[in-house]
């Protein structure tokens, strides 16, 4: 039973492991060809970050980032992988709930749903 | 330009090597860094700091997971007192006066960092010293485990004081609500100091948390506007770098220089968070 226990439990940090690794380096990538985009539209970019202008809202929308960073726009596509990155704590939570509902963990699957919720709700809200 | 950018990637190396050892996250060095070394907007700098906190804790996890320090249960039980804490002290921020709540956790930190200072005793002892007592709520919660130290072995660990250390998630939660800080600090604290965790366990755990917290109040800063793509995109791609060699140092390193430089930059932390208490009194 324990020894059960635990390979579950291990199987389960490995997939964790993976999951935070595909999305840390996809949002990385993006970041990286997001830039070299932006210093190829904007040969020479104005760092002027002293007061806040606000961003344009399609730099906040997240829709709207996708559908820009799709057709190549720099910006955009560094904000994507932004975005990628601000999903990968998000993931981390979920996939635990499901190891612990695989494990038949009662009492971790309703705390982890009860911060999954939250997270939702701050996020999404 | 390229020496703005290169400041900025070099800054944010620091602050995800220093944020992945000490479970401090990398927003402590990152806020600074942008207004006062390089004159950003606060709001910038907030947003920017936010997106490098996430990064410190995703990057650091890439490490550290797959060698099982990370302790979810203890993570996801505390993380439900943090939120509570954060939304307590969002609504407590208009009553209270934040340079008094600057000082008093500003001298706590002062304080936690002597009495880190002082107990750098090995992790590997403190299981004998406390394991005795059963504790039944840790073991209902299954918080107890194990963590690698080398190769193979494994230590386990047993969680005591929880009553204690969740109150002192509620209050690092009301912190960061209340003042905006990442409380990183004080949730090391708790899991270190009151629960007796080792350190590792309880910075790998504490980088966890963060990361939820942080991502938590991520769509607020987008759509506020404080999350500027260029600015982010040398801070990430350090902190990324940083953070995983932070956590890759982390697991090899000596519990008791983790441990020097935990109490150092806490310390740090409290001076400046008393300053900053003094200043907005004056004001």
């Amino acid at each position: 039973m324990k020894t059960e226990e635990k390979t579950t439990d291990e199987r389960f940090r490995v997939m964790i492991g993976n999951v935070l690794r595909l999305g840390v380096s996809l949002s990385s990538i993006l970041i990286i060809i997001g830039g070299v985009l932006f210093f190829i539209q904007h040969p020479n970019p104005v760092f002027d970050y002293a007061t806040f202008k606000n961003e344009p809202s399609k730099l906040k929308d997240i829709v709207l980032i996708v559908i820009d960073a799709f057709s190549f726009r720099g910006r955009a596509v560094i904000q994507l992988g932004i975005l990628i990155l601000i999903a990968t704590p998000f993931l981390r939570v979920l996939f635990s709930l499901i190891g612990f509902a695989i494990e038949k963990d009662r009492i971790y699957v309703f705390i982890t749903g009860i911060v999954l919720v939250i997270l939702s709700f701050s996020l999404f809200g | 330009m390229e020496v703005y950018l290169f400041i900025l990637f070099v800054g944010a190396l620091i602050a995800g090597l220093l944020g992945s050892l000490t479970g401090l996250g990398g927003g402590i060095i990152i806020v600074p860094l942008l207004t006062i070394g390089l004159g950003v907007d606060i709001k910038y700098a907030v947003g920017t700091s936010l997106v490098a906190v996430i990064a410190t804790s995703s990057g650091a996890a890439v490490s550290y997971v797959k060698e099982g320090l990370t302790n979810f249960r203890i993570g996801m039980f505390l993380e439900t007192a943090t939120t509570v804490g954060a939304i307590c002290g969002a609504a407590l921020a208009a009553v209270i006066s934040s340079w008094s709540l600057m000082i008093v956790f500003g001298f706590i930190l002062l304080y936690s960092s002597f009495s880190s200072f002082k107990s750098r005793k090995s992790d590997s002892l403190s299981i004998k010293e406390q394991g005795i007592k059963e504790n039944s709520f840790a073991e209902k919660l299954k918080l107890d485990g194990s963590y690698p130290v080398s190769s193979g072995i494994n230590i386990s660990y047993h969680a005591s004081h929880i009553v204690g250390g969740y109150l002192m998630m509620i209050i690092a939660g009301l912190l960061s609500g209340l003042l905006g800080i990442g409380s990183g600090a004080f949730k090391v604290i708790a899991m270190d100091s009151i629960m007796k965790l080792p350190f590792k366990v309880s910075s790998a755990t504490s980088n966890f948390m963060i990361g939820v917290t942080a991502a938590a109040s991520a769509g607020v800063y987008l759509s506020r506007g404080y999350i500027d793509p260029v600015l982010s995109m040398p801070v990430v791609l350090g902190v990324l770098l940083g953070s995983m060699t932070g956590a890759k140092v982390l697991m090899k390193s000596n519990t008791k220089i983790l441990k020097i430089v935990f109490s150092l930059v806490i310390l740090l932390l409290g001076v400046e968070m008393i300053r900053n208490g003094i200043l907005d009194k004056i004001r």
